[in-house]
């Protein structure tokens, strides 16, 4: 087996691994990266647990082979605060766990470009995110509270 | 497996050429799903176009709007004049997937990954879009709805690479597109429609009720002709000579004529004669 090497941004930070030119992003950040925020659902781009940010956008790190994120800019739910996750346990969008991270990363990128919600609503930039626990109106709440001027409230 | 990362386009070209089995890659939406599992997957060598970058862009001139080989349904959705000339691109490309899918999933992978239930592929066509495939042998295009053949099978030799997909732009008098699925979100179409009106005339495109995407002849000429339709079951010779819709595990042939027949004829009942 051939290994490829791939150098890229990580979380503000230059790396540099070997990759099997099968590996997924997924696999390579969790098992040879050791950040394992980003977790597995479906494994084919339904359910959005697995979203990243490359090159600023969300993405469905187990459709991505590793190799091509070479000299891109990838960020993970590590790279955001902690205090992200607050409006989500106000309102009650946590439960088991297993969707959250990729919900939070989804919602921070709305938050950054809130410019589209005179477009899209809530729902539609979130559609990307199952949820087995908690059902829906949790989520979009608090993405709404996650807003800086709390745009999206009327929604829910 | 084995991946050749070409840095131009010609070398991507190169590499097609010399490995009559080699697929190409962009943004991986449909390739990664059995990506790991597939056993063929393994042994097969993929060409990656993930680094060329002069296919990426969409570009606009005088009278056509380009779409690159690796320009994705963002880049579309992002585009404030794609959404005042080409609304059913966007409209279709926010119900591909989510936007972690819509912000890697390329059109051009979308004609050559070749579904029956794509949803890229009818409004492309509807839009009377031309396919231009590049090879070392030359450039050759081929207008979208000449361009399958029948399932899976296209007009794309495996030297090939999709380069641009060209639209002309034109006057839309009408233009709509349906997907019937199973949730609003993220569904596979049961059925798709996409329905446009221009001087070129009508064009009715239906996904998921063929072995291909497909114009429906026979309805363009029901509506080109104004004959009255008082029904939507005055549709179903028409939509039969058109379509040949099957069972499988996300609907049954007969609902989908049908669907197929209430929403052509709800959606254009102003075009069906019936009032002259």
């Amino acid at each position: 087996m051939t290994t490829l090497t791939v150098t890229f941004t990580l979380n503000g930070k230059p790396v540099s691994l070997g990759v099997d030119p099968a590996a997924r992003l997924l696999d390579t950040l969790r098992y040879q990266l050791a950040l394992t925020g980003t977790k597995e659902g479906c494994g084919e781009g339904e359910c959005g647990a697995c979203t990243v940010y490359l090159d600023g956008l969300p993405v469905n790190s187990c459709l991505i082979p590793t190799y091509q994120v070479r000299g891109h800019r990838v960020e993970t739910i590590e790279s955001l605060d902690p205090g992200a996750l607050e409006p989500f346990e106000r309102c009650g969008a946590t439960q088991c766990g297993a969707c959250t991270p990729g919900v939070v990363m989804m919602a921070w990128w709305i938050r950054g470009h809130a410019e589209l919600l005179s477009t899209h609503s809530i729902r539609e930039l979130m559609a990307g995110n199952l949820c087995r626990c908690t059902g829906y109106d949790g989520i979009v709440e608090s993405v709404a509270e996650a807003l800086p001027d709390g745009r999206g409230k009327r929604e829910t | 497996m084995n991946v050749k990362l070409p840095g131009t386009v010609p070398e991507a070209l190169d590499m097609l050429a010399s490995d009559g089995a080699a697929v190409p890659i962009a943004g991986g939406t449909d390739l990664l799903v059995h990506w790991p599992v597939r056993v063929e997957a393994h042994e097969r060598t993929y060409v990656d176009l993930s680094r060329l970058d002069s296919l990426r862009p969409l570009r606009w001139t005088a009278d056509e709007l380009l779409l690159g080989g690796l320009t994705t349904y963002w880049d579309v959705i992002r585009d404030a004049l794609a959404r005042a000339e080409f609304p059913l691109l966007v409209n279709a490309a926010r119900q591909v997937g989510a936007i972690q899918i819509q912000a890697r999933g390329t059109w051009a992978g979308n004609i050559v990954n070749a579904s029956p239930a794509a949803d890229g592929v009818p409004v492309l066509m509807a839009y009377d879009a031309v396919v231009v495939l590049e090879s070392r042998r030359g450039r050759e295009e081929v207008p979208l709805d000449r361009f399958y053949s029948g399932y899976k099978e296209m007009k794309r030799r495996p030297d090939q690479l999709v380069v641009a997909i060209r639209l002309p732009r034109r006057r839309y008098s009408y233009q709509v597109f349906e997907k019937v699925g199973a949730r609003r979100a993220q569904a596979i179409a049961k059925v798709g429609l996409a329905i446009t009106r221009s001087g070129a005339g009508w064009r009715v495109v239906a996904a998921s009720v063929a072995p291909t995407i497909r114009r429906c002849p026979a309805v363009e000429r029901l509506l080109e002709t104004g004959t009255p339709i008082a029904s939507p079951e005055a549709l179903l010779p028409a939509i039969a000579q058109d379509v040949a819709p099957i069972d499988d595990i996300r609907s049954t042939a007969q609902y989908r004529a049908r669907v197929m027949a209430r929403v052509l004829y709800h959606d254009l009942r102003d075009f069906w004669g019936t009032r002259a």
